[in-house]
């Protein structure tokens, strides 16, 4: 692939993204090649060593938010014409619950995450408090010395508990972090490139 | 290495790289490449990131009749490098725990 193949193919990669933000995408990876060649490497060889296109280009998304992406995918390119105009505000009682119905679903996907995260410690918590309880329940009022041990016992058993879950949530959560990061990179790759971007 | 700890380490590695004089992403590579790991395309997310938060500047420049990316340090890049030599030290005394040896009677 030479100089100009790839430059046309980034671009293809990056559609959906703002001008501005393909434009620098751009200009970053020709002055790479550019420099590369001045170094005495050959165009094509300078292009092969900046990696594939699929690798750049979720570099690339990497940085960019979600939000931004999304904005300008439904920002028109135009401005709208009369016809256009009275089509749309004949169709609002049907694309107004459409868009509300899609902007709750993922703001539910969004809370679901964190609920189940935040559920993780409140169990976690709430063991822990339970262990402390019946320690305490174990001292202050001992309805006899082997119902005093017994609680007592519960209590130690269920702070070690805890604990363990605690270092467990941990990792579950992080794995969480790492599958909700995937996920973002998966919409944004949804949104962003033209047809010839996956060679 | 834990992705986490290189991101912040490379971060500090792409200001360490224009500290003492302005450079461009090819040479920025190039000077780190001896060091850390690192490719164009890796630098590119970093770069971005170091200029939202304000830690560096760019310039373009012209350079043998093409354009020439010159990226430059703010002063809240320079402490952003003093806060990791504080951290460093704190590492330092961490890794000195992991690693000390058992003392044999």
């Amino acid at each position: 692939m030479n100089k100009a193949e790839f430059t046309q193919q980034l671009q293809t990669s990056l559609i959906g993204l703002s001008q501005e933000d393909i434009n620098r995408s751009v200009d970053y990876y020709t002055e790479m090649i550019d420099d590369r060649v001045e170094d005495g490497m050959t165009e094509e060889d300078a292009v092969a060593a900046l990696g594939s296109i699929a690798e750049i280009r979720s570099k690339i998304l990497e940085e960019v938010p979600i939000t931004k992406i999304v904005k300008e995918k439904i920002t028109p390119k135009r401005s709208f014409s009369a016809g256009e105009i009275i089509l749309l505000v004949l169709g609002f009682p049907l694309w107004l619950p459409l868009l509300l119905t899609a902007i709750i679903v993922g703001l539910v996907l969004y809370m679901t995450f964190w609920i189940i995260i935040l559920s993780l410690y409140v169990v976690d918590f709430s063991v822990f408090i339970s262990g402390i309880a019946s320690i305490i329940v174990a001292i202050v009022q001992p309805a006899g010395f082997f119902q005093g041990m017994w609680f007592a016992g519960c209590g130690i058993a269920a702070i070690g508990i805890a604990i363990l879950l605690f270092f467990g949530f941990n990792q579950i959560t992080k794995g969480m972090l790492f599958l909700s990061k995937r996920i973002g990179l998966g919409i944004k790759k949804l949104f962003v490139g033209g047809r010839t971007d996956e060679t | 290495m834990e992705n986490q700890m290189k991101r912040g380490l490379l971060d500090v590695c792409v200001l360490a790289a224009i500290k003492i004089e302005d450079s461009y992403g090819y040479q920025i590579v190039k000077d780190m490449s001896s060091f850390v790991e690192i490719s164009e395309s890796t630098l590119y997310p970093i770069l971005r990131r170091l200029e939202n938060q304000q830690l560096l500047t760019v310039r373009t420049a012209e350079h043998n009749g093409r354009l020439r990316k010159y990226y430059h340090i703010t002063p809240a890049g320079l402490d952003r490098l003093k806060a990791f030599e504080e951290e460093w030290k704190e590492l330092k005394q961490i890794y000195e725990f992991v690693t000390r040896e058992e003392k044999h009677e």
